[in-house]
């Protein structure tokens, strides 16, 4: 039997970070909001003690704080004729789970796309011509331009602190910053971070050969920052326990950092945790969302009816829950036809490992998860794709994000897998080994997506996500492009052994590769190539709204969180200014 | 009536081999108008303390211990796996959520032939790989060693029968699946926190210069390529396991 619980205005599913943004401005609108969220409560003084949080084992290898495959994972298959397998153990990525989602775990790296990533389509056929690009590519056109979503990145980085150098100020190039990047309309609201030995190896390497590094932007604040919501951050310690862990010292940006202490404040706001949305409940002609359906952590179903639904649960939940609710027309990759699931995407990683020898102390435990150096050089359309067949870039970074040791103990080529020389290896290694590592942009590819799996199930008996995807010849091309560049650089930083790092084909579910899942409920101007409006609106269901990466028409060579957040305010204001008052769809075709 | 706190009743629990984070019941809560928050309410895992085998017998622990002390030898750079507590480690890790592969999702039906990029797709849990592999093994070790089990054998034989089963040589069932599952753990135990047992005296840092939890490293961002010179500190602080108990 379903419990009813009485109506609110806004039922939230999911309370990372566009759930919790999304919760408190509409609480300070004066809507009664609730939020569901399926994993537990936590928070920094309970749960992110310093005698507990910098855990490696605990969190980083046993995976505490993730989504449990038990209670919900994902098949994969490489390719459509293959039998999709059950992710047993999460490996290639590692879904969140709980307040806080992602956003308590990450590593902080908060870029913002470049304005050619946003026109990509029109942009590449202009300069290349159509028949440049990929075999079978759903490359997209983003709904809007770089120029609109500026103001929404400006609010979501001051909302963070994010520390980092401008590049771009107001069409004014800025020394040390990244020439390549969009204009901004304002410095970032905390200086970059110090970088550390490695980075400046690499500052000057990278300089040398012409390229324009710059300090990452970061979400490890450089200093303490007091934030519009009135939340107040500490500096960073460079503790090296930032991604897969809850920071103990306040200064890494999450929803606990930096909006929940506000928005907790609102009487007009409830959360329910340890609670699953099962459902998005619909209006008899499927045209309008009554709420949602839970079920609790004792199995208790709930209905909780709302006027507005949003989905800001991490990407594939959403996908899933939209595919379990009806909202939106499933893709169908044999008649390319259908938008739920359409366009997944990934990411490039490739790169190289350089052991320097005796005199160097890198000290890698010193680190912080969004320290580095970086460059766009080999980003995006930044340079001439015509030589090179390929199309789509990487960021290339200089970091040291932690020195855990289960985890990092590199050896050089041909040494043993154990034993003394193993032993002898990893205590001479360790201290003087840094890399470059590229982070490269996936496209969209008709046989690239997200279904329900036929065979496999969820406790509940529904059925799990599948995900159908692999590497294409571009992106394999491009990988190997970004490993060449990288090994170039590491070498004139002064390494004397060299390893790459290649991009793993096909691609496999381990090990750890990037929690970066994109797309399968894009946003985009075209109805039978989006299941999102502009605004993040469903267009079959205008009063479901949905967040995320998955929203993304295809993936960039950067980390999802920084556009994540300029697209929750972009669609924020439109529920705000638009929404609310018409109650109606928001494009009309 | 004895004030016990929630730490105290962790590591009590601990001794009876339940691990709490894991086994307690979580309850649906309903949070409004403040940040839902008691002091003390942080959850630290159990103190692993030497003592009994929990998991292992004593003969299933001598073997464990041989091969840790191969995978990682004792030697002028510090002690070798069986002495930084590598197996005890994996004692105290098998009766936990772990060992049972307790948070993975072990729906069947089980493709035991998939191509390694699907990942883990065997119905085996650890302490079910720890129990069948170190029976096949002292089966195999005895059959071709006089007898012997296998930390009966020299050092030189120790060896080619790991890099048998490492190698598939060795023909026992699931003979490589267990030579990757105890060097994972033996690597484990030696870095990981010295809370769970291993990693004695913080041995598996010092190798490193990995100086543990000391939650700042502002100075060593300062000062460039300077050698870290103070000593590593554990979720324990600086404290041997039996001081701590």
């Amino acid at each position: 039997m379903t419990r009813r619980l009485p109506k609110k205005d806004v039922v939230i599913v999911g309370l990372g970070w566009t759930g919790s943004i999304m919760a408190l401005e509409l609480a300070k609108a004066g809507l009664d909001v609730v939020a569901i969220e399926r994993g537990p409560w936590r928070d920094t003084a309970t749960d992110f003690n310093i005698t507990t949080a910098p855990d490696e084992l605990r969190y980083a290898i046993r995976q505490e704080m993730f989504l449990r495959p038990k209670q919900e994972t994902l098949t994969m298959r490489n390719r459509l004729d293959q039998t999709a397998l059950p992710i047993r153990k999460f490996g290639s990525f590692l879904p969140p789970n709980g307040v806080g989602g992602g956003g308590m775990h990450w590593n902080g790296q908060t870029w913002r796309f470049l304005p050619d990533d946003f026109r990509i389509r029109t942009h590449l056929t202009e300069r290349y011509g159509e028949a440049f690009l990929p075999e079978n590519n759903f490359i997209q056109d983003w709904p809007m331009s770089y120029d609109e979503l500026e103001p929404y990145y400006d609010r979501f980085e001051k909302t963070l602190g994010i520390s980092g150098q401008a590049g771009n100020l107001k069409g004014q190039i800025q020394p040390g910053g990244n020439p390549f990047e969009g204009v901004r309309s304002d410095h970032y609201p905390t200086p970059p971070m110090q970088q550390g030995y490695s980075q400046s190896l690499f500052t000057k390497a990278a300089t040398d050969m012409g390229l324009h590094p710059f300090p990452r932007p970061s979400a490890n604040l450089s200093q303490a920052y007091t934030n519009p919501y009135g939340v107040r951050m500490a500096p960073c310690t460079y503790c090296g326990f930032c991604e897969w862990f809850g920071c103990a010292n306040y200064s890494k940006s999450s929803p606990q950092t930096c909006v929940l202490p506000a928005l907790m404040r609102h009487s007009n706001f409830e959360a329910r945790t340890d609670s699953e949305v099962t459902k998005v409940n619909l209006s008899r002609d499927g045209k309008r969302a009554t709420g949602v359906t839970f079920v609790d952590s004792e199995q208790v179903e709930w209905e909780q009816p709302a006027d507005l639904v949003l989905i800001c649960a991490f990407a594939f939940f959403n996908v899933r829950l939209m595919l379990m609710s009806g909202i939106g027309k499933p893709y169908d990759p044999n008649t390319a036809e259908g938008v739920v699931g359409r366009n997944y995407a990934y990411q490039v990683g490739a790169g190289a490992v350089g052991h320097f020898g005796p005199g160097y102390n890198f000290n890698p435990f010193a680190g912080a998860g969004s320290l580095g150096a970086a460059l766009d050089d080999f980003n995006s359309d930044n340079f001439d794709h015509g030589p090179h067949g390929f199309v789509g870039g990487a960021s290339l970074t200089n970091a040291y994000t932690n020195g855990r040791p289960i985890s990092y103990h590199p050896v050089p080529p041909g040494t043993p897998g154990w034993g003394a020389q193993w032993k002898r290896a990893v205590h001479e290694t360790y201290n003087s080994t840094t890399n470059v590592g590229a982070q490269g942009s996936v496209m969209a590819y008709r046989d690239a997506y997200l279904d329900l799996d036929p065979t496999y199930k969820d406790p509940l008996g529904r059925p799990l996500m599948r995900m159908t995807f692999d590497y294409h010849p571009n992106e394999q091309k491009m990988a190997k492009f970004m490993m060449e560049r990288s090994g170039e650089i590491i070498r004139r930083m002064g390494a004397k052994q060299v390893s790459t790092n290649a991009l793993r084909v096909p691609y496999t579910v381990v090990p750890y590769q990037t929690t970066h899942n994109t797309g399968g409920a894009v946003i985009g101007n075209d109805p039978t190539t989006s299941a999102l409006n502009r605004y993040g609106q469903s267009w079959d269901v205008p009063n479901v709204f949905v967040t995320g990466a998955s929203s993304f028409p295809q993936n960039a060579g950067y980390n999802p969180t920084g556009t994540v957040g300029a697209l929750c305010y972009w669609t924020l204001d439109a529920i705000k200014n638009q929404f609310l008052k018409s109650d109606a769809p928001l494009v009309q075709l | 009536m004895i004030n016990i706190t929630r730490r105290q009743l962790l590591a009590t629990t601990a001794v009876i081999g339940a691990t709490v984070m894991a086994g307690a019941p979580v309850r649906a809560r309903i949070m409004s108008g403040a940040l839902p928050w008691s002091p003390n309410q942080v959850y630290p895992p159990p103190i692993v303390t030497p003592g009994p085998w929990q998991f292992f017998t004593a003969d299933e622990a001598a073997v464990v211990e041989a091969i840790a002390d191969r995978i990682i030898p004792a030697d002028d750079l510090g002690p070798g796996g069986k002495d930084a507590g590598c197996a005890i480690f994996i004692d105290r890790q098998l009766i936990g959520p772990y060992g049972t592969s307790e948070w993975l999702y072990m729906e069947p039906p089980f493709v035991l032939d998939a191509a390694a990029n699907f990942g883990i797709q065997s119905p085996i849990t650890p302490t079910r790989r720890y129990r069948d592999g170190l029976a096949a093994l002292a089966a195999y070790t005895k059959q071709n060693f006089a007898g012997r089990l296998f930390h009966q054998l020299d050092a030189a034989d120790q060896d080619r029968v790991l890099t048998g089963l490492e190698k598939g040589d060795v023909k026992i069932p699931e003979g490589k699946a267990f030579f990757n599952q105890v060097q994972a753990n033996v690597v484990e135990g030696y870095f990981a926190d010295p809370v769970y047992g291993g990693n004695k005296d913080m041995c598996g840092w010092k190798l490193v210069g990995f100086p543990g939890v000391r939650y700042d490293y502002r100075d060593v961002i300062a000062n460039p390529n300077k050698p870290y010179t103070l000593p590593p500190v554990s979720l324990m602080g600086r404290a041997s396991k039996e001081a701590a108990r």
